[in-house]
């Protein structure tokens, strides 16, 4: 499952719903982004997707992932619109026989979703509005993958 | 009509996300946009920016036909 949410999204629902009806997956691992305030810095994050080509994107490394850690399953979902501080903004999911794969292809996912993924983000403050840009140290994450 | 798309910051610089264009070409959609906004056809051939058509990054010039989207990606941020 990969998909786009415009509204927020309860974790524990989603986690609860991937595992499910699994008998023969050992361990199910999970990551939860949330929006920071930044100390007040950051009053509302946007997030832009081009909607059909974002999924298409993400799913081209998914299936990376798939093939690499030997993944039972996975799920992705991500927040797009505006954000406030303390919501969830992007749910991943990975499943596998046996709890390495799980955590590896997570952190994998995770790198990808941060540093390259189709999204344009920008930060509403009390000082005006600004777009980001990926961090040096998000493209070194990126990079231990290659 | 291409429909074109602009993303993340492009759509700032522009002052609109969507628009109908008549153009044969890329190139020749780029001509107009220059002529019509020399600011935003200088971004839109800015370092990192990506064409997609119909959902599929090109390189150089493609045809476009009547109903082909034309979307410019600004570097992407991730999520």
């Amino acid at each position: 499952m990969i998909r786009l949410a415009e509204q927020p999204f309860d974790p524990g629902a989603l986690l609860s719903e991937f595992t499910r009806g699994r008998a023969e997956t050992g361990a199910v691992a999970t990551f939860t982004g949330i929006a920071r305030a930044e100390r007040g810095a950051t009053t509302v994050l946007e997030l832009e997707a081009y909607p059909g080509f974002t999924e298409a994107e993400i799913g081209k490394i998914a299936d990376q992932a798939r093939e690499r850690f030997g993944l039972h399953d996975l799920a992705i979902l991500h927040r797009v619109g505006k954000i406030g501080p303390g919501e969830p903004i992007v749910f991943v999911a990975t499943a596998a026989g046996h709890r390495r794969a799980a955590f590896e292809a997570c952190d994998f996912l995770m790198d990808y979703l941060k540093s390259k993924a189709p999204f344009w983000k920008k930060e509403h403050g009390p000082d005006g509005d600004r777009w980001i840009e990926p961090t040096a140290q998000d493209h070194a994450d990126r990079e231990r993958w290659s | 009509m291409a429909r074109v798309l602009l993303f993340g910051p492009l759509r700032d610089l522009a002052g609109w996300r969507e628009r109908e264009i008549e153009a044969a070409s890329l190139a020749a959609l780029r001509g107009f946009l220059v002529d019509e906004d020399a600011d935003l056809g200088a971004a839109l051939a800015g370092p990192g920016v990506q064409v997609a058509v119909d959902q599929a990054v090109v390189r150089g010039d493609v045809g476009l036909s009547a109903g082909s989207e034309v979307a410019f990606l600004p570097p992407m941020s991730g999520g």
